[in-house]
């Protein structure tokens, strides 16, 4: 029994140090696919995991909270997407400005909110969660947001393969004047898909200031958004294997500690750059061959599209 | 117009400033800058030091005008910032964090007026001194109560890095545990970074999977006090009150007052009394101080720990104190003795019992 509590546990842990990994990477997958990279996930994030711990703080709802975060995600996409679809700007450095801005304006509007404590969302939903059995509390740990996170790999997944809008989106982003030729509207489709990266980015950030570790403070990502950009690249541009790629990512970091609190005498600083190492041993895989990346990668990534007539 | 009044005008323009200046100074309060590594927010290391300042400032009132930069990191800023503020006309200046150490000198050397005092480093001038606290006594103590709160005797200690000082605060929370529970036990997991509330949330998590029911941290954020929250574990918070994060299960936490030092110490500076030295408080200075006990620790016990308060803070009691044997079963304090500070500032064992490598 002991045993399967344990087991149970790690599953759960790993879930919840997946959900804003998958999240984040979610939305920057779809972006990606429409041709656009975004650097400033990091900044996005942050920008969602503030505006969304300021409104549940404010207004005492977690929903509000959420709602609150998805939309200064997407305010920040929208500002990247005026930039780089709109003025033409280089989507690379306008990532990285995007990041940048974030960090400090998250910070800014998330001054008052330092050090404000609030209970977390699994709490919210399940007020005796601190007093239930361990299995049963395990398995309410699982917040909404992991289970839309999940369910969020099997909509894009559909969506890019199956549906209609999907494929105009792949198509863009494969060949923005071909595309173009056939009368899709290439700005408007990626538009669409920066925002819904913005989105995506601030749910992620929601996760983390809201469900994760329910708290503001500045610089709370950590790194995040930097990681779930590696991801996307990691999983090769495709959902299944970026739910994978979180998955392993979230699970090292688990067992990094449950390996430590065995006792087991694994050096702590090798396991922690073990994603990272799977990351790099992917890349070098996929880059080894010339035909196989350019097929995975969408070929007009980080290229701006001006409409001619 | 012809040349002569208007290079008087000149000469007047430039004149007044210098005078302005020499007359403000006679009556000119001290000024005084603290450095900090991180945002001052409202809870931890860099918070407790805007206290200390905030305490400086209301109790010298006009006689000294305090400023601070906040989040400065460790890396080539820090010396700029700290330049800055001895060109500013800082007579003390205040550098909070152990990375600042080498800035610091560098500075001072560059402005021999100034009164430069450096928080948890080793190198002195002399016009820089430096400080820290006992840390270890508080640990001691939280450990003491948790000795008696834990059921399963397993105490998860989520820690940033191997150094000495958070090996003392881990081989100090063991030896309190151990006063009250011989077989208490401590397992340890790293996070590397003093500052990152998702992987110190998934260590705390980890360690709760793992049978430990009191919880403790040596990071930045109030993360781990949190997930003991949630899961209803008792957690012992650290450098800040954390009650408002744990107001179920926080049982207390060790915290720094430096209230009293800073007040001392620039009123040395005001009556032309203050050296170059190295503070090393604790208990006993009001430096370390413990948190309220949460309600539910029994009384026998907050009063027990009422006691260990006292005997340490007059020196009577040490928590490093022999017989203490190493992970590897071989004498790490011998019996009857205490540590010398040298001993205890270059800590790298853990005492038997603690789970974990360094």
């Amino acid at each position: 029994m002991a045993e399967a509590v344990l087991i149970l546990s790690i599953v759960v842990a790993t879930l919840r140090a997946a959900t804003p990994l998958l999240l984040a990477g979610l939305g920057e997958l779809v972006a990606e696919r429409s041709g656009v990279l975004n650097l400033g996930v990091e900044g996005m994030m942050l920008m969602g995991a503030a505006a969304g711990f300021a409104v549940r703080a404010l207004s005492g709802s977690a929903a509000l909270g959420l709602l609150a975060a998805i939309l200064a995600g997407i305010a920040m996409a929208a500002l990247f997407a005026l930039l780089t679809l709109r003025l033409l700007a280089n989507q690379v450095a306008t990532g990285l400005a995007l990041t940048i801005f974030g960090i400090g304006l998250s910070a800014l509007t998330g001054l008052p909110w330092a050090g404000v404590p609030a209970p977390g969302l699994a709490a919210t939903i399940w007020p005796g969660l601190a007093h239930a059995p361990p299995a049963l509390q395990q398995v309410l740990l699982l917040d909404p947001l992991v289970w839309i996170a999940f369910a969020g790999v099997f909509a894009v997944d559909w969506f890019l393969r199956r549906s209609r809008a999907g494929l105009a989106l792949r198509a863009v982003g494969e060949s923005a004047e071909v595309a173009h030729a056939l009368g899709t509207s290439v700005l408007r489709i990626r538009l669409a898909a920066v925002l819904f990266g913005g989105a995506m980015a601030g749910l992620a950030g929601a996760d983390l200031s809201l469900a994760y570790t329910p708290m503001w403070a500045e610089n709370m990502t950590a790194g995040r958004g930097w990681i779930a950009l590696a991801l996307v690249v990691f999983a090769t541009w495709k959902p299944w294997r970026l739910a994978a790629g979180a998955l392993l990512f979230g699970f090292v970091t688990i067992a990094q500690f449950q390996a430590e609190a065995f006792g087991l005498s694994l050096s702590p600083d090798l396991l922690s750059t073990l994603p990272y190492l799977a990351t790099i041993v992917v890349l070098v895989l996929i880059s080894r061959d010339a035909t196989r990346l350019r097929l995975a990668a969408p070929a007009a990534l980080g290229k701006p599209f001006r409409p001619t007539d | 117009m012809t040349n002569l009044p208007r290079r008087s005008v000149l000469a007047g323009a430039l004149a007044t400033p210098a005078l302005l200046t020499r007359a403000a100074r006679a009556a000119a309060p001290l000024k005084i800058g603290f450095v900090y590594v991180a945002p001052i927010g409202d809870a931890g290391w860099t918070y407790q030091h805007e206290l200390g300042r905030r305490a400086l400032q209301a109790k010298l009132g006009d006689k000294v005008k305090t400023s601070y930069v906040e989040n400065v990191s460790e890396g080539a800023d820090a010396e700029r910032v700290i330049r800055q503020m001895a060109a500013d006309g800082n007579g003390l200046i205040f550098t909070t964090s152990f990375g600042f150490m080498n800035p610091t000198i560098k500075v001072a050397h560059a402005f021999p007026k100034a009164k430069f005092e450096h928080c948890t480093g080793y190198k002195r001038a002399a016009n820089v001194a430096t400080y820290s606290a006992r840390f270890y006594q508080g640990r001691f103590l939280a450990g003491l109560v948790a000795g008696h709160m834990s059921k399963s005797g397993i105490i998860g200690y989520v820690a940033a890095f191997p150094i000495p000082e958070v090996v003392q605060g881990i081989n100090a929370t063991l030896l309190g545990a151990r006063k009250v529970n011989p077989k208490a036990t401590i397992k340890v997991v790293w996070t590397s970074s003093w500052f990152d509330p998702g992987k110190e949330r998934a260590a705390a998590d980890t360690l709760i999977s793992q049978g430990a029911d009191v919880l403790t941290h040596h990071t930045d954020s109030p993360a781990v006090v949190q997930a003991g929250e949630e899961k209803g574990v008792w957690t012992l918070g650290y450098d800040s009150d954390m009650s408002k994060y744990g107001p179920k299960t926080c049982l207390t936490a060790t915290t720094m007052i430096w209230d009293q030092y800073y007040i001392k110490r620039a009123g040395m500076v005001l009556d032309g009394t203050w050296k170059s030295t190295d503070t090393w408080g604790g208990i006993g200075d009001g430096m370390i101080k413990m948190a309220p006990l949460n309600k539910a620790v029994p009384a026998a016990v907050a009063k027990e720990v009422d006691i260990a308060t006292r005997a340490i803070a007059s020196g009577r009691f040490k928590p490093f104190f022999g017989p203490v044997l190493n992970q590897a079963g071989k004498v790490a304090i011998p019996a009857g003795q205490g540590l010398t500070d040298k001993q205890i500032l270059s800590m790298n064992w853990f005492a038997q019992g603690v789970e974990g490598k360094i």
